[in-house]
């Protein structure tokens, strides 16, 4: 069992919990991903790995309810246990010095990106960050980006906080603003945010490295489910990735394998919330505040 | 029952074992074969000749001492006959099932020369389900050597070597990369074929529970430990990590949404229960046409789970114009699987097409399957492996229309067992080097055996692989030989 020792709620929607699993802490890197199951007729969920601790022997995972499984996974509370965590998965982000890079988190891909962030500044590279979010609502860890950072670019979609941009603009803006100077970019978001940074940098031929979170089951090369389509073949995200050159991925099949599923997903949340509603108001009912 | 005479023995009937039929089971996931009764299981054993000079065990990988344990059957001593069987194979419930009995034990059996063999895999079954039921015998284990041994992966080889160990007094660590143990048993051999918790869960759980092994479910032995990190830990390690890795055909189209491997369909119906989605969270689908290409027996489950699927995705009515296909490329006489297995498959309904290959899968505006291109093809010269290969019939492609493409052409061992093992010789397909008498591997002190040795094989070869490297592994922690590959 696997406990969960801190929960943070990030928004609404986002959670970060610091989960005890000393085998998983002694042996992650930045840029890989661990699966969770929570209970014995729960999904494996792949998820990044947002920090870890290796002398407390802990993880942070932070995770967006959109899934049935992740809204479960936000109800759970501290000394709560997931019956599984396996991990590390996928190879580590190759970290060097550089140069001059920009790191660009999306959402709650701003939690994997942060060590990934942090490694490249303390291998000496000058980092520029720019994280986003569709709302301030949804921004998180800006602080810690911050400190990480030799520059840091906020924006939201809808203007509520920072730049009234998508990450793509400011991202734009550098390429053009400092010719040859950024030597490799990160980006960790929604897929979708991923595709048009990856479109955005292909023009100035800048390398591009997206972290894919695809469909999986096992999460070590047995069943094949999270293939991504690249230009020289297909390869496993699980142990090929997680992270790619996002100049070579094949975004539009990308997009379709991760919706492959979206019927089921869309039945067992509604089938969830029906299932949550219920017991709230038996709760209710029977007198409890 | 009075002895009976040879010449009467020979004239019982092969008892045939109580399954469901075909209507029914296609329905369910419940197990297809509802094995015998005590009267028939006697009745079966009454067949056996007792040869003084019996080819039966000659034929079982484990040696299981089959004209012992049949006749303590016959005599009705069922914990005698439970003693016999656990001397020598620890999973009989297991293997009674999944042993492929015709070509080994079954096939050397005498009464077979002019009729029906002993059905010795169905005895032993029987054994195995009463031991299940009744626990009459405890397994002991021999004073502690003090000699720690670190088993990796937890199906048929090194649940085998895992339990030879602990008897002999060795502490065993086993570490398994999924959240249950059993392996292949539990991610690949539908539950129809193999129950889950009644079977292998129970035969396992006792086995580790009487003998003190312990199971670490979540170690992925490459990420989460490193085979050099075991060696500076454990006195030996035994390799049964199996053939994991998926192939796919290099033809156009196979990452369009519907394509997949039987690996994955198979893991989502047996090891996260996809069949009962929703109440387990993993779903599984299923298309209203389905093409399974191969025809091994991971065809077969993959084929035969589609059905199922379709009858229960449709409800109680069936699912009109719903099929399901066994493409193969080869002909009827090639089929790798078991009889039994292509037998059950054709009952249920598998639409079986031989001589047939994919050439290319063709996708809607929406990226999902919507046909299969395939071609003729006709048998010619025999090739390496003495089957007449198949030849492509120039200009006689078609296409077939379906929704979903499942590959089942044999797996491969997963390479993320190797890392940090320098030294550790592998062949060109990837399996390990090692020794098939002992088990021994290029690195010293360590075994290997099943699946990762020889590629996807059976369950009890696997099982015999085990077996053989724990007698050579305790050879070694007493010191009875140096180490040579």
């Amino acid at each position: 069992m696997y406990r969960i020792l801190e929960k943070q709620v990030l928004s609404d929607v986002t959670k970060l919990m610091v989960v005890e699993a000393p085998q998983v802490a002694r042996k992650a890197r930045a840029g890989q991903f661990i699966i969770v199951l929570m209970h014995d007729q729960g999904e494996r969920i792949p998820l990044t790995i947002a920090d870890y601790d290796r002398t407390a022997g802990t993880i942070t995972l932070i995770f967006q309810e959109v899934g049935k499984s992740t809204k479960e996974m936000g109800t759970m509370n501290v000394g709560d246990s997931f019956t599984h965590v396996v991990g590390p998965l996928g190879h580590h982000t190759d970290i060097e010095n550089y140069g001059e890079i920009i790191c660009v988190g999306g959402g709650v891909g701003i939690a994997p990106i942060y060590p990934i962030a942090r490694e490249l500044k303390e291998a000496g590279n000058r980092v520029t960050s720019i994280i986003g979010a569709r709302t301030k609502e949804l921004l998180l860890w800006e602080d810690k980006m911050r400190a990480v950072s030799d520059e840091l670019i906020v924006t939201t979609d809808d203007g509520s906080y920072g730049r009234k941009d998508l990450v793509t603009t400011p991202l734009k803006e550098i390429l053009d603003g400092r010719p040859g100077q950024i030597k490799k970019i990160w980006a960790i978001g929604p897929a979708i945010m991923m595709k048009f940074v990856a479109m955005t940098t292909q023009p100035y031929k800048v390398p591009t490295i997206v972290s894919l979170n695809t469909i999986m089951i096992d999460g070590t090369g047995m069943c094949g489910g999270c293939r991504v389509v690249l230009d020289d073949g297909a390869q496993f995200v699980c142990v090929d990735g997680p992270e790619f050159d996002g100049h070579k991925v094949d975004w539009n099949n990308l997009l379709s394998r991760l919706a492959f599923y979206r019927p089921e997903e869309q039945a067992a949340v509604q089938r969830f919330e029906k299932d949550h509603e219920c017991k709230l108001d038996r709760a209710i009912a029977n007198g409890v505040k | 029952m009075a002895t009976l005479t040879q010449k009467e023995r020979m004239k019982i009937p092969r008892q045939d074992m109580p399954v469901q039929t075909p209507e029914d089971r296609v329905r369910n996931f419940s197990e297809v074969a509802l094995g015998y009764t005590l009267e028939m299981a006697k009745m079966e054993a009454e067949r056996c000749l007792q040869c003084k000079d019996p080819h039966c065990m000659e034929g079982c990988p484990v040696e299981v001492r089959i004209p012992e344990f049949i006749q303590a059957v016959r005599d009705g001593d069922m914990a005698e006959a439970v003693k016999i069987m656990k001397s020598k194979n620890n999973l009989p419930a297991i293997c009674g099932r999944v042993c492929p009995q015709e070509v080994q034990c079954e096939a050397r059996c005498i009464l077979g020369k002019k009729g029906e063999p002993v059905a010795i895999g169905r005895i032993e079954r029987f054994v195995g389900d009463y031991e299940l039921a009744n626990k009459t015998l405890e397994m002991t284990k021999e004073a502690p050597t003090g000699k720690k041994v670190a088993i990796c992966g937890s199906g048929p080889a090194g649940i085998t070597c895992a339990v030879d160990l602990a008897r002999l007094g060795h502490e065993v660590t086993i570490f398994e990369s999924l959240h249950t143990p059993g392996g292949v048993l539990v991610y690949g051999i539908p539950e129809f074929r193999l129950p889950k918790e009644s079977v292998i869960k129970a035969e396992i759980e006792t086995a580790a529970k009487a003998l003190s092994i312990r199971i670490l479910t979540d170690y992925i032995i490459g990420r989460t430990l490193t085979i050099d990190e075991l060696q500076a830990e454990y006195d030996a390690i035994f390799l049964g990590t199996g053939a994991g890795l998926p192939m796919f055909m290099r033809i156009p189209g196979i990452n369009f949404n519907g394509v997949m491997s039987a690996n994955e369909f198979l893991t989502r119906c047996n090891l996260m229960k996809g069949y009962r989605f929703p109440e387990f969270d993993t779903p599984v689908k299923v298309g209203k046409k389905v093409a399974v290409i191969g025809a091994g027996n991971v065809a077969m489950d993959a084929a035969r789970s589609s059905k199922r699927l379709q009858s229960l995705t449709a409800g109680a009515n069936g699912q009109s114009g719903a099929e399901v296909h066994i493409v193969y490329r080869r002909s009827s006489a090639e089929v790798p699987a078991r009889l039994e297995e292509v037998h059950h498959a054709k009952e249920e309904g598998v639409i079986f097409d031989f001589l047939t290959n994919p050439v290319e899968i063709l996708s809607d505006e929406k990226n999902a399957v919507r046909a299969m291109r395939c071609i003729r093809m006709e048998l010619g010269e025999p090739d390496q492996s003495g089957r007449r290969s198949p030849v492509p019939i120039k200009g006689s492609e078609f296409d077939m229309e379906v929704d979903q493409v499942i590959f089942a052409l044999g797996t491969s061992p997963n390479p993320l067992v190797f890392t940090n093992a320098a030294g550790l010789e592998r062949s060109k397909w990837g399996t390990v080097v090692a020794n098939t008498d002992n088990g021994r591997t290029t690195l010293k002190g360590i075994w290997a055996g099943g699946d990762v040795v020889t590629g996807a094989a059976t369950v009890i070869s696997a099982m015999g692989a085990g077996k053989r490297a724990a007698a050579d592994i305790d050879r070694f922690l007493k010191g009875e030989f140096d180490w040579q590959s």
